[in-house]
């Protein structure tokens, strides 16, 4: 099938305000006749479930965490793009929306990125209006910072604590709506199940994580706001509890899944300490901006790096991207960290690890700046690895972290199932195969704020309020099912433990799935993967029972959807026969190493449908038309 | 290292609780407190016996899920760091640790290590928020902050709403978290619109809770993961001065949160 983005016709620019013209209203004393859903409680549902609920819908918000300000958006460091120009150093909506697509790599939507870069702006005024601390000058007007791969200052920034600002911003206005009484909030609420009937959204099955009990809620439309799925590496910097299945149940009830395999592995992580290590910790690639990054010349270098002699490091980065340098984009910082560290010259235990070395800005601009910009970093370095960087080079490692891949959505954030919208980093849409630093704040909350409340009122003004309640057979169903899957983990009582499977599933991802990636690899993995899912059914151990509060049942569905969803993204991957973003492919590579993309056979969204299980999904494609830009290699040299 | 590990095991809120012993053996010291449980949990699963709860998510130190009292003190031993960011290598071998949850009345135990902290978000959701609906906002650079007041409110702001404050303080006071968002909000003009109307309405959802009041013990700053500075506590009070005469309402909960009231 070849999929349609459904995009408005026109200029570029006109496109979101003519669609915006053309989409339906609903009389304000109707809105409250409708019920809307909304799943995850990060900065895209806290966002959206705000704003619907001020608009006057009926909305239930749900989430796992004990609280909606827990969500994992709330550990994004590094700040939020906007196309201000503040600064006056060139920057505005056609550049941002520029730097974004060939950032991806030219594998986004051209009217959703634009539309984002449009938006861009509202949020921050936005988020101020709410209170949010942003960084300020002395004049007290917005400071702004250049961050990841830009060469304009359009980043705004509250410290290292930029995602939790905004998502105490977001959990603010969803406060308000629920003292209101427009929104109901259902903490320790874990979806299980999408219900679908007649091809249209209708609502969730969910699990009361203190009970155990299974529930149902109708609703006339349902939006995912669920987060990335990029735990399916088990280390990674995303929290504990992230997730694939609200995404990966939708996946299972017919909604297409859109380039999975490209997930996004950050350049600057803390490296791995042993095999006790249950996640990893990011470090604000905002260090890049005064750290430099740098390996010893020779391999198996272990002096001090104090005592490693200027021209006997290797500043690599600035030698190979003299115009980036220390800022190259961040698949391009994590291929060549990598690549440094498999030529043996890698730092650190088990030679895994790259320096970044700021003695020089300490000695350029004293470390009081360094820590006033970066105080909370180094503090939090310093407690996870004793070391401080002050005094000697950070050690950094990449690791993944993000998902660009997601739910497939049209321009107005509706998946191929009428009624079920996807917001955030639980869709596709706007990063392509690489996403840029500080765009995914900007994108959780635009959707959230200023899309979904104009194109789900479009859905719902065509349709009747109330037609289904949760007593409808197909919910029913829903429930029995989920009760069945969870008897079934029970009754396995094998010897290992569900972390043993997720582990090994970490591992087979990383080493095979990861990046680089080959035919070969990818084929291991696909190999290894369905190994790891059939003795899990076999040999799993989850003690205690379903009706209780149980962290290791919690986390064998979330393992289980993981061991299916791994080989999808290792199909994706292996189909994919180029080189783009994130997504590198050793096959498909220039001369001189750099990724080869291939616009003539690829330049599309692969979009998947589950066909059943243990059978192979269906891939869809959906064309990118470029009519503004020219697609170019992206070359950062 | 091996250590000696006695911890709070609780079934659910009737359950009465007790002490556990547990030895954790062959922890390394660059494991988080929060893996050194992990090890011991993946024991206790592979003997059959049910894992400790306890509630973690970021392990970052950022989104405040991870609430345990370490040796009597919540978050354990290490200044301004969270359980999830404590490391072993402030362990020594053959320690004994007591692992406790946070204790309060206004945070019920919900299994193990696991309380309920929904009391901190209802107070947020009483008036801790600037009254903004989405859209219809001035350019974000119209009104200037000055950046001591922009500072000093991100440093207010910076709390996660881990609750170790309201566990350390003898009356079981919620204060430094309402100060720390009252003065967040009052520093900045957006905030001051309707800074007498949310004290008001954020201490009167504290005393509803069944929090304490503060008695200047400076236990919760003590304990705080963040740093939170007690001058926030005193803004608090005189942001509640400043309020005397303002007529709270009678039920704001049943009025829409955007009527504005003259003072």
């Amino acid at each position: 099938m070849i999929l349609d983005g459904k995009c408005p016709s026109g200029p570029l620019s006109e496109k979101w305000d003519k669609r915006r013209s053309e989409m339906r209203l609903i009389n304000p004393s109707n809105k409250r006749r409708y019920k809307i859903i909304v799943v995850g409680t990060g900065l895209a549902g806290a966002s959206a479930a705000a704003s619907l609920g001020e608009l006057g819908y009926n909305v239930e918000a749900f989430c796992y965490q004990d609280s909606p300000r827990r969500a994992h958006s709330i550990a994004a460091q590094g700040g939020i793009n906007a196309a201000k120009n503040y600064p006056n150093d060139g920057d505005g909506i056609y550049r941002l929306f520029y730097d974004t697509i060939k950032g991806g790599d030219f594998r986004s939507r051209e009217a959703n990125v634009y539309r984002l870069a449009q938006v861009s702006n509202n949020i921050i005024d936005q988020c101020v209006a709410q209170g949010v601390p942003f960084a300020r000058d002395y004049a007290g007007y917005l400071d702004n910072r250049s961050f990841g791969g830009a060469q304009v200052s359009r980043t705004f920034y509250a410290k290292g604590q930029t995602g939790q600002q905004l998502l105490l911003g977001a959990y603010s206005a969803l406060s308000r709506q629920i003292n209101a009484g427009s929104v109901r909030l259902h903490t320790r609420t874990e979806m299980l199940d999408l219900v679908v009937i007649e091809g249209e959204a209708r609502g969730i099955t969910v699990r009361d994580m203190i009970t155990g009990e299974i529930r149902s809620y109708a609703a006339d439309a349902v939006c995912l706001c669920s987060g990335g799925y990029i735990n399916v590496f088990c280390l990674s910097t995303n929290g504990m509890g992230s997730n694939v299945t609200a995404a990966y149940r939708a996946y299972k009830k017919g909604a297409f899944l859109a380039n999975p395999c490209f997930t996004q592995i950050h350049p600057t992580c803390i490296p791995v300490s042993g095999d006790h290590q249950s996640k990893l910790t990011l470090m604000s690639e905002s260090l890049r901006n005064d750290g430099r990054v740098w390996v010893p010349k020779k391999t198996g270098d272990n002096r001090s790096p104090r005592e490693i002699p200027e021209e006997e490091r290797d500043y690599y980065l600035e030698r190979k991207y003299p115009g980036f340098g220390n800022l190259a984009p961040r698949d391009i910082s994590s291929r060549a960290a990598k690549e440094v560290c498999d030529e043996g010259r890698g730092v650190g235990p088990g030679g895994r690890g790259v320096y970044l070395d700021f003695a020089g800005a300490i000695a350029r601009i004293g470390e009081s700046v360094i820590r006033q910009r970066y105080g909370n970093l180094f503090d939090m370095y310093e407690r996870i690895t004793g070391e401080n960087a002050y005094r000697q080079p950070m050690r950094i490692y990449p690791a993944p972290h993000y998902a660009m891949g997601g739910l497939w959505v049209d321009y107005n954030l509706e998946s191929n199932i009428r009624g079920l919208f996807v917001l955030g980093e639980a869709n596709f849409s706007d990063h392509g195969a690489n996403r840029l630093g500080a765009s995914a704040l900007m994108q959780g909350l635009g959707d959230g704020y200023f899309i979904i409340p104009y194109t789900i009122a479009d859905y719902l003004a065509q349709r009747t309020p109330g037609t289904v309640t949760s007593e409808h057979p197909e919910f029913r169903r829903s429930r029995d099912e989920r009760a069945v899957e969870i008897k079934r983990l029970f009754s396995i009582n094998g010897r290992k433990s569900v972390n043993d499977f997720y582990r090994e599933l970490g591992g087979v991802m990383w080493d095979y799935a990861g990046l680089p990636r080959s035919e070969e690899s990818l084929k291991k993995a696909l190999e290894l993967i369905p190994r790891i899912r059939a003795e899990f059914w076999e040999n799993v151990k989850i003690p205690g029972s379903g009706s209780e509060l149980n962290q290791e049942l919690e986390k064998a569905g979330r393992v289980a959807d993981f061991l299916e969803f791994g080989e999808l993204i290792t199909l994706d991957a292996l189909h994919r026969n180029e080189s783009c973003g994130s997504h590198f492919r050793v096959e498909y590579q220039m001369p001189d190493g750099e990724a080869r993309r291939d616009d003539e056979n690829f330049c599309y969204v692969g979009a998947w449908q589950y066909m059943g299980a243990d059978k192979m999904p269906e891939l869809h494609k959906e064309p990118l038309d470029f009519e503004n830009i020219q697609l170019s290699v992206r070359s950062y040299k | 290292m091996n250590l000696t590990l006695f911890v709070w095991r609780q079934k659910g809120p009737e359950d009465t609780g007790r002490l556990e012993r547990y030895e954790a053996g062959d922890i390394s010291t660059g494991m988080s407190f929060l893996e050194m449980l992990d090890v011991v949990n993946d024991k206790l699963i592979k003997n059959g016996e049910e894992p400790i709860a306890f509630d973690h998510d970021c392990r970052e130190g950022i989104c405040g899920t991870c609430s345990q009292v370490i040796n009597g003190v919540p978050h354990g031993p290490e200044g301004k760091t969270t359980v999830c960011q404590l490391h072993m290598r402030n362990f020594s071998d053959g320690d004994t640790i007591y692992i406790e949850p946070l204790k309060s009345k206004a945070f019920p135990v919900i299994s193990d290590l696991i309380v309920d902290r929904s009391a901190l978000d209802r107070i947020i959701q009483a008036g801790g928020y600037i009254s903004v609906h989405t859209g219809g906002v001035p350019d974000a650079n119209t009104i200037l902050v000055a950046k001591h007041d922009a500072d000093t409110a991100m440093d207010a702001a910076e709390c996660i709403g881990c609750g170790a404050c309201v566990a350390a303080c003898p009356n079981g006071s919620a204060m430094l978290f309402l100060a720390a968002r009252v003065s967040h909000l009052a520093m900045l003009p957006q905030g001051r619109v309707e800074a007498k109307r949310r004290v008001r309405s954020m201490i009167s959802a504290m005393s509803k809770e069944g929090f304490g009041n503060c008695s200047n013990h400076y236990e919760c700053h003590a304990v705080c993961p963040k740093g939170i500075k007690l001058s926030f506590i005193a803004k608090l009070n005189r942001e509640f001065i400043k309020a005397f005469g303002y007529v709270a309402e009678k039920d704001s909960a049943a009025r829409p949160a955007d009527v504005s009231i003259a003072d």
